[in-house]
């Protein structure tokens, strides 16, 4: 392979995030951001074959200039390069502009043979970003992988279905997005770090893309968020009690009932 | 406190933290109940670039010095004592080669130490040969470009499962503490073989085990600085290792006393959390007092060697170590204390750093030799003092 390109997101760090109880609304001041936990398992699926076949892995992420914190994060894992496409009119992309934008960045890296992302972001939890970006460079897409195979310039992906998995394989190049049952994402290294303090991070803007102003950011988005808000919690709990045997027995009929 | 650490410094505890945090708290308890040694974790360390730290950067290391070494120990050991010494014990057994080891040595064995893919072993104490180490029974004799090792050594941290050993013998037993030479051994050497896995008290998932050397052929190249300096290289060797004791009882001290906070703020006795009160929070501030005071003395001592500036450094070393592994037993037996009944029940992780820092006071020399050490370090300077 020649180029693996994994795109990455920036999102609050979930652990950390507290919940403003007045609005509802989370509360993102003050909290760390960190790399979408299953773009980690897409960068180090990347890394993982090029450790084993050889490639050059390009990080490719869109957002504002603190998103370079994350970048210089995936030099440490490995990151051979990294991109960042940035320009004030990005901002307030739906995942449809977000989806465009990338695969605009993708088309200027010449010689891409596999993209991977992570299968959704824990922030927005849509997973359309890599499917978008298959559809806008048109290419084959394969979703939730849990194994990513590489034989005779042929992908043969494990795709994680409900009880099981599909084996599908595909020609290059193609879009993959990967489940954290994939592998278990490397820490940065202490070379890595000292390299990530260093690395030279390539920013394109509108102009660099070539991109349509009509298609990014929130001009370009279709898609409006109308409302966030918390559902209020349904408690329809029941409680057994007395002897085990016999709870045991009213739980397993109950759950016979309810068909689970 | 701030130590005007630099951002490498920093870089390097932030990281042994968070891999210590992350992949060692969830297994401690298990490893240290068990025994096992934890490979998967070194393999973590070494990834990461952490065994090298204090290896030249020209054979594969990281290029720091001591202070890097001690800072990714406290961290390690704050989390399990046990494997803190399994990551120390590397150094022990490298800083023979480092010191005294030729161009060839170096390049030979650093790169892989260094990289974390072998370990490295130190071999000195006997079973008749603790403290008086110049009692030591085994001897090499020269058989042409070879020498012949003969005799058993005990309690050798990462025995079995270090690749490097560096093992100190008698080729003149006549000559008393100068017939002692350091040879490099790999694992694999026909005639070298592991005795028995000790049971210990403490550092349990740390791997302790005898060397027993049968008529064990070993190169004449392996030798160490010359024939004759093996007692030389040893302490020299334990000088410039101390200091990782010293910070793995600081890291073992640090873990108990932020137990014993975390516990003293969510405990509820007499309607309120214990830390409310006072004899609770002397105990608190007295620990904490001894914490910090180890840890500056330990960077500051760590920073002097690393400068080049002090040749002779046994008296410092002797003393973070002595400092360091007294206040450790001191607070973790407070911090057992402080989380009482629940603080002797393995279900808390108090009762197992109060067993491993006990080590601390024995190893690389007991507390009680250390101060011999000092003292006849005082006795020195008094002496050359001009009148």
């Amino acid at each position: 392979m020649k180029n693996i390109i994994v795109c990455i997101k920036q999102v609050p760090d979930t652990d950390k995030v507290q919940i403003n109880r007045e609005t509802n609304t989370l509360i993102r001041e003050g909290v760390p951001s960190i790399i979408n936990p299953f773009d980690e398992n897409a960068l180090e699926a990347a890394l993982q074959l090029k450790e084993k076949f050889g490639a050059r892995v390009i990080v490719v992420s869109m957002g504002p200039p603190q998103v370079k914190d994350a970048l210089r994060q995936a030099v440490a894992m490995g990151a051979d390069e990294v991109v960042l496409a940035s320009d004030r009119s990005f901002a307030g992309a739906d995942t449809w502009a977000t989806s465009y934008t990338l695969a605009q960045a993708i088309k200027e890296i010449e010689n891409y043979d596999l993209i991977i992302c992570g299968k959704q972001a824990i922030d927005g939890d849509t997973a359309q970003v890599g499917p978008g970006i298959a559809e806008f460079l048109d290419i084959p897409q394969i979703t939730f992988a849990q194994e990513i195979g590489y034989e005779e310039n042929r992908l043969k992906v494990k795709r994680v279905i409900e009880n099981g998995y599909e084996e599908i394989e595909t020609e290059l190049p193609a879009v993959v997005t990967v489940t954290k049952e994939i592998n278990e994402p490397r820490y940065p290294s202490l070379k890595g770090k000292m390299k990530a303090k260093s690395a030279e991070i390539t920013v394109w803007d509108t102009e660099d893309l070539e991109a349509d102003e009509n298609k990014t950011g929130l001009n370009g988005s279709p898609t409006k968020v109308v409302k966030i808000f918390t559902p209020p919690v349904k408690a329809s709990n029941e409680i057994f009690t007395g002897d085990p045997s016999e709870t045991a027995a009213k739980l397993a009929g109950k759950l016979k009932e309810l068909k689970i | 406190m701030d130590y005007q650490l630099t951002e490498e410094q920093i870089m390097i505890r932030d990281l042994a933290r968070q891999i210590s945090e992350e992949k060692v708290k969830p297994v401690r308890s298990e490893l240290d109940e068990k025994g096992n040694f934890p490979w998967e974790i070194m393999k973590l360390f070494s990834e990461a670039d952490l065994c090298g730290l204090y290896i030249p950067e020209q054979y594969g290391g990281f290029g720091g010095g001591g202070l890097e070494f001690c800072l990714a120990t406290e961290e390690i050991s704050r989390v399990c004592g046990g494997v803190g010494v399994t990551f120390a014990a590397s150094a022990l057994g490298s800083y023979p080669i480092l010191l005294f080891g030729n161009e060839e040595q170096k390049k030979q064995y650093l790169p892989d130490i260094a990289a974390g893919t072998k370990l490295a072993a130190f071999g000195l104490t006997e079973a008749d040969a603790g403290s008086d180490a110049s009692a030591m029974k085994t001897r090499a004799v020269l058989d042409g470009n070879h020498y012949i090792l003969n005799g058993t050594k005990q309690w050798i941290t990462n025995g079995g499962e270090a690749e490097i050993y560096t093992v100190i013998a008698m080729t003149n037993p006549e000559k008393g503490s100068r017939g002692a030479t350091a040879f490099i051994v790999e694992k694999g050497t026909p005639g070298f073989s592991f005795g028995k896995k000790e049971d210990k008290m403490g550092i349990r998932a740390s791997a302790t085990r005898e060397l027993i050397f049968e008529d064990c052929r070993i190169p004449k190249e392996n030798v160490l600085g010359r024939t004759g300096l093996g007692f030389i290289v040893a302490l020299k060797t334990l000088d410039s290792t101390r200091p990782g004791i010293a910070a793995q009882a600081l890291g073992i001290a640090q873990g108990a006393l932020d137990e014993s906070i975390e516990y003293a703020r969510t405990r509820i006795q007499f309607g309120k959390p214990i830390i409310t009160f006072q004899s609770l929070q002397h105990m608190l501030a007295d620990m904490a007092i001894q914490v910090e005071a180890a840890r500056s003395f330990i960077y500051s001592v760590a920073r002097a060697i690393d400068s080049g500036n002090i040749k002779d450094y046994s008296k410092v070393s002797a003393m973070i170590k002595t400092f360091a592994s007294d206040m450790a037993m001191k607070v973790t037996t407070d911090a057992v204390q402080i989380l009482a009944g629940y603080g002797y029940m393995k279900e808390y992780p108090v009762e197992k750093m109060m067993r491993d820092a006990k080590i601390t006071q024995i190893y690389e020399g007991t507390n009680q030799i250390q101060r011999n050490v000092i003292a006849s370090g005082l006795i020195k300077e008094a002496a050359s003092k001009k009148r």
